[in-house]
């Protein structure tokens, strides 16, 4: 579990973050939502360390990031695996290189076993054969999963994902989506992710935390978000007509269904 | 203005080092990544520093013989001049100077990129201290292979220099080789070795810092090249004249 408290971050006097607030639990899929610019990527950099808030408190179950000194900070950071925004993949490192990488750097396997064990994060996001290729020669999709598996192959205890499927499409988005929830329930992971994808929200949301103009606004899961009378929140959700259709209806039938 | 914005760059710049001078986090990456960088950096740099030297060693002898026909000058003053020139300052001010050109462009582009495609938030995340894995093999690979550039550029300037003498009826070989010889002062070997390993310093980790502190997207990344060229040029000339007032006086 982690929880965030009253965390304000700015930038050269600009304010980003205004007092934030928010938990995140083990084992589900929290989602950080919000409109292009809202401080999700600031908020998710904050957490892991990347920027250093001026106020708040960040707990890793019980544990502060913000009193940590360098070495505290490296060994709580074994146990974080983080998907970037760009998939953040080594361009000089072949695909199984890059799902090595960590284990090569933090375990004393032999090489052997940290070959296996790299097959088997490439296998779990179904990407089998493709280990001999560079970033460069492969889909964007297929790098997002291949940075899922490099995110993963050290069993993390946390798993932080920045908008893991921008630029992908529906399909694919979905399938993403799907090993993200699956993995997370499997191993028991605090997985936060940052979207502003509603095929998501809709679909995986299990604890919505909703950030509107560096504001944490709205707290919920993926069925109170239709009964929600927050208006900032439904202008953002329930943005186009197919949505408020799937709104319509899902509230007159009372139980919530992923729009296909 | 100016001057506070150098000191604060350079109290940047030596907070950058103590995070790239620390304990790699695993030795057996280190090793391999250095000898991967002496050769990236290094061994490649060979076929360019062998092509300029045998250009320039070629054209100081033939300046010299040109511009020097005094009948008072001593026969042997054109290899001797071609010497000691290649000696005191070629083979490492100015071939650093060019090298900062290839090989500092080439560090700063490629950490800059890695920053601004998240590699490098990517490696602090997993709790590699990324200045160091990153840094290190290249500075300490270059330094290393410092010594080496500086050789190969003396030996084939002088065989420029012996090609004119050789092919061409500007100078006869008897004298050229002569003057090579004459009045050798083997502290100038020294000192050309000394001051390249200096340059090498300033340009490998010069470049790693302006590519590492890169914001923003790939125009930057070129802006940020430009610069470590720019700077570790500056700071090249400047070691020099500390450097030869030190080690000549
Ligand atoms: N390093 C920085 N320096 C200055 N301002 C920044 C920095 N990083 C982010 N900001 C500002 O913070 C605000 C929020 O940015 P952020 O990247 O968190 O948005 P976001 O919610 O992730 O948007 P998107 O969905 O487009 O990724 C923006 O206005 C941005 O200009
Ligand atoms: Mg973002």
């Amino acid at each position: 579990m982690i929880e965030v408290r009253n965390v304000t971050k700015s930038f050269d006097g600009k304010t980003i973050l205004h007092d934030v607030s928010a938990t995140f639990q083990s084992g589900k899929t929290n989602l950080i939502i919000g409109q292009s610019g809202s401080g999700k990527t600031v908020l998710l950099k904050s957490i892991v360390g990347l920027l250093r808030p001026e106020k708040g408190q960040i707990l890793y179950d019980g544990r502060d990031i913000m009193g940590m000194n360098g070495e505290q900070i490296k060994d709580l950071r074994k146990e974080i695996g983080m998907l970037f925004q760009g998939s953040a993949l080594f361009d000089s490192e072949t695909v199984l290189g890059n799902v090595m990488f960590p284990l090569n750097m933090f375990t004393d396997m032999s090489q052997g076993e940290i070959r296996d064990r790299a097959q088997f994060c490439l296998e779990r996001v179904n990407l089998n054969g493709a280990g001999d290729k560079y970033p460069s020669e492969i889909s964007g999709g297929m790098q997002k999963r291949v940075a899922i598996a490099r995110a993963i192959a050290l069993n993390p205890k946390y798993l932080f994902c920045d908008e893991p499927n921008s630029g992908l499409d529906p399909r694919t988005s979905i399938l993403i989506d799907e090993l993200l929830s699956d993995i997370t329930h499997e191993y028991n992971i605090t997985t936060v992710i940052n979207t502003h994808d509603m095929n998501s929200v809709l679909g995986i949301g299990e604890n919505i935390v909703f950030i509107n103009k560096g504001h944490r606004e709205w707290v919920g899961d993926m069925k109170e978000i239709y009964r929600t009378d927050n208006e900032a929140l439904n202008e953002f959700v329930f943005a186009n007509q197919l949505f408020q259709d799937v709104k319509k209806y899902v509230l007159s039938h009372e139980t919530a269904v992923r729009p296909q | 203005m100016v001057l506070t914005n150098s000191i604060a760059t350079f109290g940047r710049y030596c907070m950058f080092m103590r995070r790239v001078f620390s304990v790699p986090d695993k030795w057996k990456t280190f090793f391999s990544r250095t000898v991967f960088e002496v050769a990236k950096l290094g061994v490649d740099s060979i076929p360019l520093v062998i092509v300029i030297s045998i250009f320039i060693g070629a054209v100081i002898t033939i300046q010299m013989q040109l511009n020097v026909t005094s009948p008072l000058i001593p026969a042997y003053s054109v290899g001797l001049a071609t010497r000691d020139i290649v000696l005191l300052e070629f083979s490492n001010s100015i071939l650093c100077l060019i090298l900062a050109g290839k090989v500092g462009s080439n560090i700063a582009s490629e950490i800059g990129t890695m920053r601004v495609t998240e590699q490098i938030d990517a490696l602090d995340i997993m709790g590699v201290n990324s200045a160091n894995f990153l840094v290190l093999p290249k500075v300490v690979g270059f330094l290393f292979f410092m010594p080496v550039l500086v050789g190969f550029c003396i030996a084939t300037s002088f065989l420029g220099g012996f090609m004119v003498a050789l092919f061409t009826d500007i100078i006869s070989v008897s004298r050229y080789t002569y003057g090579l010889q004459a009045m050798f002062n083997e502290w100038y070997v020294w000192y050309g070795f000394i001051k390249s390993l200096f340059f090498s310093f300033i340009i490998s980790s010069v470049a790693a810092f302006f590519g590492y502190y890169v914001r923003g997207g790939a125009l930057e990344v070129g802006k940020a090249s430009t610069n470590a060229v720019v700077s570790s040029s500056i700071l090249i000339l400047l070691m020099d004249v500390v450097l030869t007032k030190l080690l000549l006086q």
